[in-house]
Parts: structure tokens; C-alpha cells; sequence
């Protein structure tokens, strides 16, 4: 089966050129992967300066203008360089080899929309060094305070968030074409696995508000540079205008970095309970009403602007609906995991834990959507507790469980099963003690990003600062694992995991250069 | 990849690249539309363009409504700036003329932009002003100080339950702007 066997066997080039010039989507995948997890490990070392100032009341470390600047950076590395490059590098390794294709449809674009990225960054992470210092108004960046209050070197900030969505969009084009043009004879799309069909959902919701973001941080130039007054009161704009527009991607945004996680859960929880997916139509449907319901709930970010209060009452009920199919969701995955014949490796543990931490941070989004509650939590920890419990056990633990679950594919050997356990269980324990302190925080009144706090809050912070630096120290782990796994260990299957399905597992491990260059027996292509 | 294929790739990337520029265009598109909504449902307290005289209401109600008058400089302005009527009682039907008053302290000339807003927001749509200050920009000499009117009335319209509504002035320092007039019609 295997396409290595090809007479005209190539492999990769040779050198750094291999990975300049690469289409192949395996090596173009990687750099994603690797670079994410760069953008982690610096995002995450920003966060580190966070929690360590918070350790204590008082001001010991840096100075609040710096502090600033590092939550702003934070937040930016971690979505825009972090979380997205990461689902993007799944994406590019794992739909071709899900639905029989021997590449990406536009391999050329491909490895252009990788190469922005790095410049993109490093054009954002230089900004530290400069006089002005980096973007400090936070990473939602609200008018006036990013453009008439700004730092001088929120320009590269704008230019690089440019370059980001230019990414993002050729990305999400890329993957269009290939899931719509390239499936195997016999994949028809109510048969493929299901990351695949949340990655098409997410490309749709990337090419409809990433330009958006880009018209808004191009009038945001404009009101810096060329005097105009989009939201500037002066001059007859509107800064509530600019949170409208700016939630109106933002708000899409959160899902796109939370629907491809919802695919690897259910890639994971059916290979490791030895059940088929239960409900996987439902699953699919529920996924398109998500991304439907992500376009019309943006305010809810807003309730305290002052919306007239049949607006407050429209955007809290509108969130609460995405309760239901989220619902869906979680319920599918538990009757999945019902009367299986479970066994707890370290993906399955990463899933397991997405399910119940990410429920949570559903929660309390609920607890948030409701408009007269939320006139409490707006702007504190509460708020931060929320989206971290979503964004870190949920789209972050998706992501190493599908690092976990796909390395012995990429690598041909089986990663270190006790560090990875060990791994997960560090993270598990240290993200808790860091972010559920918070929601008590919130709910006694801190106010979110800033450097010194009433004397109230000193012990929840400290406690969340010790969980902080468990967590980050612990990811050190993951990259001691995948880099023993590249470099040797037990020898991978071809399927890898006994209950593994789908096309990826009937190829060898690792996975050839080039795969699918016939497209695969028809026979092979099950319902999921 | 097949010709077919090729061909329909093609297709499909020119339509999806029409999505991109239409949703770029959407995210500005969304200005004019915010300040339509606003305009249609008062909301955000935005008050609306000059009446026209020959709107002029005819019929005079006997409900009162108390209208109060709030000033303030943005960040960096320092005129001095307020109502010289803090609170008044109108029929609605019924035109009034207030006024306030500024002072530029400095000794150069400045040049300021009031920008109106109405709480409850639901009310901005039925407080028409026949003359505001803020429909022009202030100039100032150096120490100058002016008495600036509003001529409004409240139409009748207006639903019963608001009873009280709140009118207030954010004065901003456009000095260096070098023409704001053209952006500051809207108001």
C-alpha cells in the first residue's frame, strides 16, 4: 500500500533549502509544528514575566508600562502565533493523508503562507527592543488607546497582523481547495473524519473575518497616519465602533481555535474506546451551527458599552444557543467513551481532560453570557479565568493530544509513554492550581491586566503563579519527548494504535515523503 | 492532479479570493452601517443631524420632561467648559433655547469639537436641535471666553416612559487637526 515503493523515489532535498523551498505538505506541517511551538515556549515566557509580578502585591519585577506590553504580546503570541500556526501544521500533515491525496491542492502557496509567518513575528517580537517598547493596549487592542494613545510602534504591530491574516487566509484557501477537490474516489464528505470536516468549517469562518480584521487594523493606520477619524470621537468617529468590528472578528476567532480541537477529541476518544464515533452526523451538523451562531453573538463581549437593551437581550440569548450545540458535542463524546473498552494513554488522558476542563470553561462562558451578571465580571479575572480554561486545557491540550497521538506516524517510533505521562499529569495538576484560583479572583473584583492588586487578592495569586511555573516548566517535557521520539525508540506500526481508524493509519510510519500518489483502494474508506 | 481538477481548483480559488476582497470591503463597510443603525435607532445616545426650521413642531404637549446638561473636556483639553442651565423642564412640542459656556486659558489659539451623547440612548432620536455649538467647531483666541446656544425642541413622539433625559458635551481639542470640518458634518 505504501507509496514509498514507487520506482521514481525522491526523497526530500538535502540542507536548510529542503525547508526554504519545500510544497511537500509532511515538511511544510512540521515547520508549522515547530514553530508554533516556538511562539509557545516565548508566549509562554511572557507569561511567566506576568506571574511572576503577580506573585506578590506590590510592584517587584517590572514596570507597568513593561507589564503591559507583556500581556498585550502575550495574548498576540499565543493566538496568532501559537494556537493557529499549530492547527494549521495539523492540518497540512493529516488532511492529505485523511482524505487519500497526495498533497495539498496549491503546494506553492503553501510553503508562502508558512514563510510570512516567521517575518510577521519577528517583526511583532522586535518591537520589545525598540525605544517606544511593544504594543501595551492589549491583544484585543481597543480605539483610541491603540492609535491615539498608542506607542509609535504600533505600526509594525499593524503591519505585522496583516501579514498574519495573509497567512491565515492562503491557509484556509489551500485547504478549501483540497478538501473540496482532492478526496480519494469513495471519500464522499459525509465519510470524512471529522477533523477534516471541522478544519473546512474553520477555513470558511478564516476567510470571512480575517479580512475584517485587516480593515480593522488598516483604520486604525489610518487614523494614526493619514488623520482620518474612524474611531476617533474628535473627528466624528466612534471607539465603540471599533469593538463592533473588531468582535465581529473576534468572536468567529475563538472558534477557530477551538473547532479543529473539537476534531481531534474525536479522532482520539474512538481509537482509545474501541467504539465508532457516536453521532457523527450530529457531529458534523453541529459544527456548522457553531461556526453559523459565531456570526451573530459578537456583542456579548460589549454589554457594557451601552447596547439598548433589546440588543443586550438578542446577543445573551444568541450566546446561550451555542450551549446546545456544544452540548451535542460533549454528550457525543461521553456516549462514545460509554461501554468502551477505554485504555489511558497519554493522547487519550489529553483528551479526556479537554472534555471536562473545556466543559468547564463552557460554563462559565454561560455564566457570562447572561447580561446582567456580566456587568459584574466584565474586565476581571473572572473573564480571564473563562477564555484561559477554554484556550489552554481546551485548544492547547488538543493540540498535544494530537501531537501525541500522530508523532509515532510522523516519526516511525513510539514516543516515551512514561514522560508523556508524566507530562500530562504536571500540566493537568499545574493548569488548574494556575487558572482555577482565577475564577474566585474575578468573582472578588480584580481587575484584569494589571501589574498590582488590593492586598484581598494576594493569596489566589501566589497560589496561581505556583501553578504557572508548574505549568510552564512542564512543557519543557513535551519537547524533551517529541525530540527522544525523532531521534529513536520503539518501532511504530502502521496502524499505531490498535483501535486506530481512518486512511492515515494504512500507510507506513513514518509516513513516506510521498503518499497517496494512486489514490487509495475505495475498499479502505470507511463510514466514521 | 487531473486537468478536470485543475481546472475546478482554479475556480474554486478565484471564487473564495471574491469572498476575501468582499469581506475586506465588508469590515469598511461596516462605518457607514454602524452610523445608519445608530442614526435609525438612537442608539449609543448619537443625536442626530440639524432640523430644519420648517420642521419647527406646531403643537405643544402638556407632559414636562426634564432634560439635564452635562459638560466635559476629553483627555489634554483644559477650557473651561459647563452648562450655564444645568437642568430644564420642557414640553415636549415646546422650542428652547440653553447655552453653555467655554474659556481657551491658554495663550495661543485652539480650536475645540463638542460631541454630543443622550442617556437614556433610546431618547437621542427625539431631541431635535434646531442650533447647536456642536454642530460647528470652536475657535478660540488666547483667554477668549464665549457663550455657546442650543435651540432644540423634543418631539412629541416621545414614548411615556421617558421622563427624564440626560444631554452631555465631550469637549475635544482638535487644534492640530489640520481639517476635521468634513468628518464632523455628520453631527
Amino acid at each position: 500500500m505504501s507509496a514509498s515503493h514507487d520506482d521514481h523515489h525522491h526523497g526530500p532535498a538535502k540542507g536548510l533549502s529542503r525547508w526554504l523551498f519545500t510544497t511537500n505538505h509532511k515538511d511544510i506541517g512540521t515547520l508549522y509544528l515547530w514553530f508554533s511551538f516556538a511562539m509557545f515556549l516565548l508566549g509562554g515566557t511572557f507569561a511567566m514575566v506576568i506571574r511572576a509580578e503577580l506573585f506578590q502585591p506590590g510592584l517587584q519585577l517590572v514596570e507597568p508600562n513593561f507589564f503591559n506590553q507583556m500581556t498585550t504580546m502575550h495574548g498576540l503570541i499565543m493566538v496568532f502565533g501559537a494556537v493557529m500556526p499549530a492547527f494549521v501544521g495539523l492540518a497540512n500533515w493529516l488532511i492529505p493523508m485523511m482524505i487519500g491525496a497526495p498533497d495539498m491542492a496549491l503546494p506553492r502557496m503553501n510553503n508562502w503562507s508558512f514563510w510570512i509567518l516567521p517575518f510577521a513575528f519577528a517583526m511583532l517580537a522586535s518591537t520589545l527592543f525598540m525605544d517606544a517598547g511593544a504594543p501595551n493596549f492589549g491583544w484585543t487592542f481597543y480605539a483610541p488607546l491603540s492609535t491615539t494613545y498608542a506607542p509609535s510602534t504600533v505600526t509594525y504591530f499593524i503591519f505585522a497582523v496583516h501579514l498574519m491574516g495573509a497567512s491565515s487566509i492562503m491557509g484556509s484557501i489551500n485547504i478549501i481547495a483540497t478538501v473540496l477537490n482532492m478526496r480519494a474516489p469513495g471519500m464522499t464528505l459525509m465519510k470524512m473524519p471529522l477533523f477534516v470536516w471541522t478544519w473546512l468549517i474553520t477555513a470558511y469562518l478564516l476567510i470571512a473575518v480575517m479580512p475584517v480584521l485587516a480593515g480593522v487594523v488598516t483604520m486604525m493606520l489610518f487614523d494614526i497616519h493619514f488623520g482620518t477619524s474612524f474611531f476617533n470621537a474628535a473627528g466624528g468617529g466612534d471607539p465603540v465602533l471599533f469593538q463592533h468590528v473588531f468582535w465581529f472578528f473576534g468572536h468567529p476567532e475563538v472558534y477557530i481555535m477551538i473547532l479543529p480541537a473539537f476534531g481531534v477529541i474525536s479522532a482520539i476518544i474512538p481509537t482509545f474506546a474501541r467504539k465508532r464515533l457516536f453521532g457523527y452526523d450530529s457531529m458534523v451538523y453541529a459544527s456548522a451551527s457553531i461556526a453559523f451562531l459565531s456570526f451573530i453573538v459578537w456583542a456579548h463581549h460589549m454589554f457594557t458599552v451601552g447596547m439598548p437593551i433589546a440588543g443586550e437581550l438578542f446577543f445573551m440569548y444568541a450566546t446561550m444557543l451555542i450551549a446546545v450545540p456544544t452540548g451535542v458535542k460533549v454528550f457525543n463524546w461521553v456516549a462514545t467513551m460509554f461501554r468502551g473498552s477505554m485504555t489511558f494513554e497519554t493522547p487519550m488522558l489529553f483528551a479526556i481532560a479537554f472534555v471536562v476542563l473545556f466543559t468547564m470553561g463552557g460554563f462559565t462562558g454561560l455564566m457570562l453570557a447572561i447580561t446582567p451578571a456580566d456587568f459584574q465580571y466584565q474586565d476581571t479575572y473572572f473573564v480571564v479565568a473563562h477564555f484561559h480554561y477554554v484556550l489552554v486545557p481546551g485548544a492547547v491540550f488538543s493540540i498535544m493530544a494530537a501531537v501525541y497521538y500522530w508523532l509515532p506516524k510522523w516519526t516511525g517510533h513510539m514516543y516515551d509513554e512514561r514522560l508523556g505521562k508524566l507530562h500530562f499529569w504536571l500540566s493537568f495538576v499545574g493548569v488548574n492550581v494556575l487558572f482555577f484560583p482565577q475564577h474566585f479572583l474575578g468573582l472578588a473584583g480584580m481587575p484584569r491586566r494589571i501589574p498590582d492588586y488590593a492586598l484581598q487578592f494576594a493569596d489566589f495569586n501566589w497560589i496561581s503563579s505556583v501553578g504557572g511555573f508548574l505549568f510552564g516548566a512542564s512543557q519543557l517535557i513535551l519537547l524533551v519527548v517529541v525530540i527522544k521520539c525523532i531521534k529513536g525508540g520503539k518501532k511504530a506500526t502502521a496502524q499505531v494504535w490498535e483501535g486506530a481508524q481512518g486512511l492515515e493509519w494504512t500507510i507506513d510510519s513514518p509516513a513516506p515523503y510521498h503518499t497517496f500518489t494512486t489514490p487509495p483502494d475505495p475498499k479502505l474508506i470507511h463510514a466514521q | 492532479m487531473s486537468q478536470a481538477n485543475r481546472s475546478s481548483t482554479k475556480r474554486l480559488v478565484t471564487r473564495l479570493a471574491f469572498v476575501v476582497v468582499g469581506m475586506f470591503g465588508f469590515g469598511f463597510a461596516m462605518v457607514p452601517l454602524y452610523d445608519v443603525i445608530c442614526d435609525i435607532t438612537g442608539l449609543n445616545g448619537k443625536t442626530g443631524d440639524q432640523v430644519v426650521a420648517t420642521e419647527e413642531p406646531s403643537s405643544v404637549s402638556d407632559r414636562l420632561i426634564t432634560i439635564q446638561f452635562l459638560a466635559q473636556n476629553s483627555a489634554g483639553m483644559d477650557w473651561a467648559f459647563g452648562a450655564n442651565d444645568t437642568q430644564v423642564k420642557v414640553h415636549p412640542g415646546e422650542v428652547k433655547v440653553v447655552s453653555y459656556h467655554a474659556k481657551n486659558p491658554r495663550a495661543y489659539v485652539m480650536t475645540g469639537q463638542a460631541i454630543p451623547s443622550v442617556a437614556p440612548s433610546e431618547a437621542a432620536q427625539y431631541l431635535k436641535k434646531l442650533e447647536c455649538f456642536c454642530f460647528q467647531e470652536q475657535v478660540l483666541q488666547p483667554g477668549e471666553q464665549v457663550e455657546m446656544g442650543i435651540r432644540f425642541f423634543i418631539d412629541e413622539s416621545i414614548p411615556d416612559y421617558i421622563t427624564k433625559l440626560t444631554l452631555s458635551y465631550s469637549l475635544f481639542d482638535i487644534t492640530d487637526y489640520e481639517s476635521s470640518a468634513t468628518a464632523v458634518t455628520v453631527r
